[in-house]
């Protein structure tokens, strides 16, 4: 099984991790890092299960949309045939993986949150909907391509290592095609979303963007991070990089609290396996609040400003 | 510039849980309300706006479905699509995504296109792997999750949004962009634009028309197969209280049992 890994400072991102993990439980793990940094990138994945990496760290990877990397891993994976190759369900992995599957002609499964190993082959679980989990299979030989949802996997620190081999991609000149002019990062202050062990989350019922104020001060006194839904997102109140859920970051704290927020599918699959949910809404119909472990009907910004009172009291008393 | 949106009629999700049917193990699709996907709006305002902003631009508007998705492309007309084609053949039940982007690029080669756009995910499917599947198909880059496009001449500037701010692209037609959700808001038809829509006349493909075969497409040209259907784990459910003015204290109790206060 193959791993296509992304890299952020020379650091393979957590959901590689968790990739190179599951993998490297069923047989031998093989970790595809591009890019500056990819070595280090590789030495860490090792430490996480993978016994062999390929790496390139051509400088074109990272000022070039996609294709180079398609167009590395394309002869690769023609010339080793992987059974399987796992991509993280991420909008820079899913430009390498469709193309790619374009490309070979590969079978693919998105969004799984499952794979078992079965004889010769893979079953890979799908959610499809709120109520159903589909089991698949991909038919046809050749290589399968499989993209899982982050955390759906854990990462296990084994303490291994892994053997690393430098590969020249050799990417061709129409690879060139989609320039990166410039990258903007936005840096949040706080704890970085994905690891909190506490996100407050608003979502439209907040009534305005003004009103996460309360939000920011409620995560702040609990040491959290803040969330949204893109409800409140595509609204502009909030920037992406807040967005829990399906097309967000999928998050797994001790306690997720949810202002406002109705608890829609696709935010549920961001949030719902978190340890414990504290849903506030007027709607007692909301869904999230049947998921909820502490699920209260009233209203979000009358309960917010007095929460934050009582937190204050009880930390200062 | 000839411009091709991708357009896809789902079941309406504000209409309740979408079902699947247990024996073929597909969305049920018959007997539910179907809308042009809500994704797809935003693209296609992306597209129109595209269009609108000067130069000898065409918008064509192309879905893959059964017959009845007519009825998301004459909402596409409706907003300001210029014309429209629909890909339908019984072969192409049960495409998965790359039997849905092989019909799709054959359809668009067909009509001709300097840009193509889509939506980034589909609101029933959402695999957003079509549009990338699509670019490849067609031989042209694609520039994913856009939230902001302009054209210049032969090239497109474009800002990619990401998981921590942004990019901005650059790249040279042909080309395809996938938008992001909630980047354009998209217009309403107006009385005018639905009577003018009604009139139109919509191209449609067969799977010969496109010089496919069943293979190609379709149930027998699927890769991902179904096996079983599983029921999803649920959350076991916790109280809930109605607020009588002590729930900021009930919540800070409950922080506090789990070691977050
Ligand atoms: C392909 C696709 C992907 C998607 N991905 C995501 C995703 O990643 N993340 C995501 O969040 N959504 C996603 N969505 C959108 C999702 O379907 C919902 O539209 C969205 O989550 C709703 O956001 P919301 O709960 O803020 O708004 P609403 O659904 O409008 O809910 C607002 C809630 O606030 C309550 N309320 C109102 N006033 C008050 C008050 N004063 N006090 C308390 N409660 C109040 C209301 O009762 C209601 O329940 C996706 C949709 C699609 C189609
Ligand atoms: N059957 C279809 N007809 C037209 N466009 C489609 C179809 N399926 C997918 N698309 C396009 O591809 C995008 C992503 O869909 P998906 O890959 O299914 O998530 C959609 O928003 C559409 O723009």
């Amino acid at each position: 099984m193959w791993v296509y890994g992304e890299s952020r400072d020379g650091q393979p991102t957590p959901v590689t991790l968790e990739l190179v993990s599951q993998a490297s439980a069923s047989g031998d793990a093989t970790v595809v890092f591009l890019g500056a940094g990819a070595a280090g990138a590789a030495a860490v994945a090792g430490e996480y299960g993978a016994a062999h990496a390929l790496v390139d760290e051509n400088p074109v990877y990272d000022q070039y949309l996609a294709l180079p990397a398609v167009d590395a891993l394309a002869s690769l994976v023609a010339a080793r045939q992987p059974d399987l190759l796992l991509f993280a369900t991420t909008y820079d992995s899913r430009d390498v993986a469709s193309r790619l599957a374009a490309r070979l002609g590969c079978g693919v499964v998105s969004n799984a949150t499952g794979i078992e190993a079965v004889d010769g082959g893979y079953r890979v679980l799908t959610p499809w909907g709120s109520e159903t989990v589909a089991v698949c299979e991909v038919t046809g030989g050749g290589t399968a391509i499989v993209l899982a949802r982050p955390k759906a996997f854990t990462a296990t620190h084994t303490g291994g290592s892994c053997a690393v081999e430098q590969f020249t991609g050799q990417p061709g000149a129409g690879a060139q095609a989609v320039q990166i002019v410039e990258t903007v990062e936005e840096v949040a202050e706080g704890p970085s979303l994905a690891d909190a062990k506490v996100v407050v989350s608003g979502g439209r019922g907040l009534g305005k963007p003004e009103n996460f104020t309360l939000i920011e001060e409620l995560a702040d006194l609990l040491g959290g991070a803040t969330g949204a839904t893109r409800a409140v997102v595509d609204a502009g109140w909030r920037p992406y990089a807040e967005q829990v859920g399906q097309t967000g970051v999928t998050v797994k704290p001790d306690v997720y609290l949810a202002w406002g927020i109705s608890g829609a599918i696709q935010h549920l699959a961001g949030m719902k396996n978190a340890k414990a949910i504290v849903a506030v809404n007027r709607d007692p119909d909301a869904p999230l609040l049947r998921n909820a472990d502490l699920g209260v009907v009233g209203d979000a910004l009358k309960i917010l400003p007095q929460l934050i009172d009582e937190v204050k009291r009880r930390r200062n008393g | 510039m000839r411009i091709v949106v991708c357009v896809k009629q789902v079941p309406d999700p504000n209409a309740g849980v979408a079902r699947i049917d247990p024996g073929t193990k597909r969305l049920v699709r018959d007997g539910v309300p179907n809308i042009l996907d809500p994704g797809v709006e935003v693209a296609l305002e992306a597209a129109l706006q595209l269009a609108e902003a000067g130069g000898d631009n065409t918008v064509t508007a192309l879905a893959m479905g059964p017959e009845s998705a007519t009825e998301a492309l004459r909402r596409a007309l409706a907003m300001g699509a210029h014309e429209a084609a629909l890909v339908t053949d019984p072969g192409l039940a049960g495409s998965d995504t790359l039997g849905t982007a092989r019909a799709l690029a054959a359809a668009i080669k067909q009509v001709g296109f300097d840009l193509v756009v889509c939506a980034t995910e589909s609101t029933d499917g959402y695999s957003g792997m079509v549009p990338g599947m699509v670019a490849e198909l067609l031989g042209v880059p694609h520039l994913s999750f856009i939230r902001q496009l302009s054209a210049t001449g032969d090239a497109i500037t474009a800002q990619r949004v990401t998981a921590h701010g942004y990019q901005t692209l650059r790249c040279a037609l042909p080309a395809l962009v996938a938008i992001a959700s909630g980047s354009h808001e998209p217009r309403y038809p107006a009385l005018r634009g639905i009577m003018a829509a009604k009139r139109k006349q919509i191209a449609t493909y067969d799977l010969a028309a496109l010089g496919l075969g069943a293979a190609d497409a379709g149930e027998a040209g699927a890769r991902e197969r179904v096996l079983a259907l599983q029921p999803a784990e649920q959350r076991s459910a916790g109280a809930v209280i109605e607020d009588d003015g002590t729930a900021a204290a009930r919540i800070a109790d409950f922080l506090q049992q789990r070691g977050v206060l």
